[in-house]
Formats: structure tokens, C-alpha cells, sequence
């Protein structure tokens, strides 16, 4: 904004993207590649349930369980490249570190206090407050842990060792439920804010 | 639902579930048509974007891609880890397409394991002659495709050991098995060499019982459940992808673990 105002208000195009190419482009890769995992995730949940429910059938993709399968075994690849390439360039770029970093937990307390009171300022969406920080954070580790303990599920031989880490093979289903359900709980609150506060879906389609 | 004759020592609840989870819905033909197949992309783009048979072949091809891609990962060396005998599932599940008052019986008697193709010697094995063949056991976990698990103990003889016997080609690239009611599935030949690899006989130490596959299967810990053949009859040694029951159906057809 400094910067904006220095130049003066005729060079927009020269403004720096709030998110740069490389953000937008994975994000909407990863927003395709997780709905198809999670929606055939919960198809071949219903296969053997690990608790009393099901998913309706409606919402979930693949038809049936062999479907569901082939889904979820070629969208995973997107899914791990893609976030591959997301986190290595959050990292190198010091994206993470500037935008994520550092969280404070009372900055967390106060945020989550003036947000539930519709006191958050969404004036500088180019800066995350502590909450979103926390979120996006957390997100990102429940990305980590999904890809892994799906690996451990799908390989329980050939990758016993990350199995292993994950507390043997049965258990890693629950850890690999519990990561969607935490993906599925963050996409909740991101889809509605993003609808609620506009400009922010702007920013992730035009850089914004 | 009606009432289905159990067995005693097989859990009911996995009895009913398993042969109705696997199947396809029998009014669809192609299990990615209709605009529920589509699902959460169909809710997304708000319509159908994708023809069903164009995604279903891309599907496909990814899904051989996949073949590769374990066949690369897979150690011929490595082995599944095994579990002391405390560890055992009882009941060990039933798990098959049809009940178990529906599963082959196959007479031991009269039984002759065929042998076919690349091999040097085609004679039939009767199960007297399968059952003097050195015995190994293991105590392994069995994945089912579905998700669950369950821990047995298998007791048989390599199938490299055997393949070796009868002087089969082992640069072939797959083993096929043929089974009583029709079942088969194909195998890539480093899976058969696995040390682990076992043309079993017995479940627990005792004859197989006819619900685990009497009077032969082949156990792999390497494999999800459904590429390990119950009530096997013939085997052949073959340089061609012979497919299999529920691979043809498009299950994975590595489908290894």
C-alpha cells in the first residue's frame, strides 16, 4: 500500500499481486483435486464404515466402490504434485514464513474474539490476521497428513515403516478420516468467508 | 433381508456386508454414469462436463498407469510384516461375491490342481501329492480392497518352490488362476516369487475350511484380499494378461500393498 501510494494510483498494473500466479494456479488445482478425493473418499468409506454412518450416496463420486477407487487412485496424483509444488515454492519463495508466521496465541484470542463480533477488519486482505494464519497453517499440516497416512493405507507393505509411524495399518484409517474431516471442517469456514468477503475470491482469480 | 445360513466361527456382520459392498448397482451398466456418478464435480461446474465412457477410459488408463507404478515400487525382497498368534482375527471373515452356503464344494478326493503353459512338466497334482510338498506358515495381515482387515494364519508351500518343481518359466511375465466357481485373476511374475508367495493348504494349522477356500488358495500379504484366489483348480505360467473377475470390473489389477 506504501508502495502503491508512493507511485501513485495510475500504475495498477505495476502493483504487486496480492496472490502471485503460482498461488492461484495451485490453489485451483488443489480446490479440483480435493473435492474428487474427498467425494470418492467417502464412497469408499461406505465400502467398510468405521463408524455407524454413511455418506449419502448422492454426494459422493465413483458410483460405486471400483469407481470410487479409480477416482481417488488417479486425482491423487494431482493432488500430491500439486501440493507439492505449492509447499516447495511457499517455502523457497518465504511466502509461508511472511504470510503464515509468526502466530501469536493471544493475537489468535483476540482475532477469534473480534471476528465473532463482526469487529475483523477485512480492509487489507493482503495481510492475514491471526485466526486465518492459524487456519491456513493448520490446513497445510492436515494436507501433509492426509497424503501420508493415505500412503501408509495404500502401501501397508512396501511402506510399513510410514505405516508404522502412523500406528499400524488399522489405525491409519481413522488418522486418514479425521485429516478429510478437518479439510472438510476448514473448507466449510473458507468457502463462506470468501463468500461472505468478496474480494477475496477476486484476489485468488485475478491476483487482486 | 433374508435370513442367510452362517457359519459358525465367521462373523455375520461381514457376511452380509461383503457380497452386497462390492457390487455394482445392477441397473447401470457403466459405473460412472448418471448424473450422480459425477458427484462433487458435477456440483461444481454445476453440470456435466464429462461424458461417463470418455472419463472411465481416461480412468482406466491412469489406473494402468497405477499398474506400473506399484509393479516399479513393489520389493521382491521385502517382506509383510508378520504377527505373533495372539494377533489371529476370530472369527476370521468370509469374504467372497456370493454366501458361504453358496461357495464351492470341491471334492478332495477327486481333485487335480491343473498345470498349464510355460512350464516343463503339465502333469496334474492330486491334493495327497500337494499336501507332501514342504510346509511353511505364516501369520499375515489380509486387506481387503473395501478397507478392512483382518489377521490369519496360513499354512502351505512357497509358490516359487512349486513353480521351480515343475520347471516353469520364470522370466514369464504372469501366473493366472483358475477357480471352481469360475473365479481367476492374474498375477505379475515377481509377486509369485515373493518369498511370502504361498499355495496354502490349511488356515490355522487345519485343513482349509471349505469358506477360506478348500481345497487350495493362494495366499499373498503383497495383494489386497480379492487378488488372493480361493478354491483354486488350475494354474498356468503365460507371457498374456488373462484379466480377472473383479479386475475385468475395474478393481486394480496390481492392486498391491
Amino acid at each position: 500500500m506504501s508502495a502503491e501510494t508512493a507511485v501513485g494510483g495510475g500504475q495498477i498494473a505495476a502493483r504487486a499481486a496480492i496472490h502471485p500466479v503460482w498461488v492461484r494456479v495451485t490453489h485451483w488445482i488443489n480446490a479440483i483435486a480435493i473435492l474428487v478425493m474427498i467425494g470418492s473418499g467417502w464412497q469408499i468409506y461406505n465400502a467398510a464404515p468405521l463408524f455407524p454412518f454413511n455418506f449419502p450416496k448422492s454426494i459422493a463420486l465413483g458410483n460405486w466402490l471400483a469407481g470410487a477407487l479409480l477416482w481417488h487412485f488417479a486425482a491423487m496424483w494431482l493432488l500430491a504434485i500439486n501440493g507439492l509444488v505449492y509447499v516447495t515454492l511457499g517455502i523457497v519463495s518465504g511466502r509461508f514464513r511472511r504470510k503464515l508466521l509468526p502466530i501469536s496465541p493471544a493475537q489468535v484470542l483476540a482475532d477469534a474474539k473480534a471476528a465473532l463480533s463482526f469487529k475483523l477488519s477485512h480492509e487489507d486482505i493482503s495481510r492475514y490476521n491471526a485466526v486465518q494464519k492459524l487456519l491456513y497453517v493448520g490446513v497445510i499440516l492436515a494436507g501433509i497428513v492426509i497424503v501420508l497416512s493415505g500412503l501408509a493405507i495404500w502401501k501397508p507393505v512396501q511402506l510399513q515403516e510410514l505405516t508404522a509411524l502412523f500406528g499400524g495399518y488399522d489405525f491409519a484409517r481413522y488418522v486418514h478420516f479425521f485429516a478429510m474431516a478437518a479439510i472438510v471442517g476448514f473448507l466449510v469456514v473458507h468457502v463462506a468467508l470468501a463468500l461472505i468477503v468478496p474480494k477475496s475470491l477476486r484476489a485468488m482469480l485475478t491476483g487482486h | 433381508m433374508r435370513q442367510r445360513r452362517i457359519i459358525p466361527g465367521v462373523d455375520p456382520k461381514l457376511l452380509i456386508k461383503d457380497a452386497a459392498s462390492l457390487m455394482p448397482d445392477a441397473s447401470r451398466r457403466g459405473f460412472l454414469r448418471g448424473a450422480a456418478s459425477l458427484g462433487a464435480l458435477t456440483l461444481l461446474t454445476g453440470c456435466d462436463i464429462i461424458d461417463g465412457d470418455t472419463a472411465e477410459g481416461v480412468l482406466r488408463k491412469i489406473s494402468a498407469f497405477n499398474d506400473g507404478a506399484q509393479a516399479a515400487l513393489f520389493s521382491p525382497t521385502k517382506l509383510a510384516p508378520t504377527f505373533p498368534e495372539s494377533a489371529i482375527t476370530r472369527p476370521f471373515p468370509f469374504n467372497a461375491y456370493y454366501d458361504e452356503d453358496e461357495a464351492p464344494e470341491v471334492d478332495g478326493a477327486t481333485y487335480k490342481l491343473e498345470v498349464a503353459g510355460l512350464v516343463d512338466n503339465k502333469k496334474p497334482w492330486t491334493l495327497a501329492e500337494l499336501h507332501a510338498l514342504p510346509e511353511v506358515s505364516q501369520i499375515t495381515r489380509h486387506v481387503c480392497v473395501e478397507g478392512w482387515s483382518a489377521i490369519g494364519s496360513w499354512q502351505g508351500t512357497p509358490l516359487s518352490e512349486f513353480l521351480t518343481r515343475i520347471g516353469a518359466d520364470t522370466r514369464a511375465k504372469y501366473v493366472w488362476f483358475k477357480c471352481a466357481e469360475g473365479y481367476s485373476n492374474t498375477i505379475d511374475m515377481p509377486t509369485a516369487l515373493h518369498p511370502q508367495t504361498q499355495m496354502t493348504f490349511k488356515y490355522d494349522h487345519k485343513i482349509l475350511p471349505r469358506a477360506y477356500g478348500f481345497p487350495m488358495k493362494i495366499r499373498m500379504p503383497t495383494k489386497l484380499g480379492f487378488k488372493n484366489p480361493k478354491y483354486v483348480v488350475a494354474m498356468e505360467v503365460t507371457n498374456t494378461d488373462r484379466g480377472g473377475y473383479w479386475e475385468n470390473q475395474g478393481y486394480n489389477w496390481f492392486s498391491g500393498l
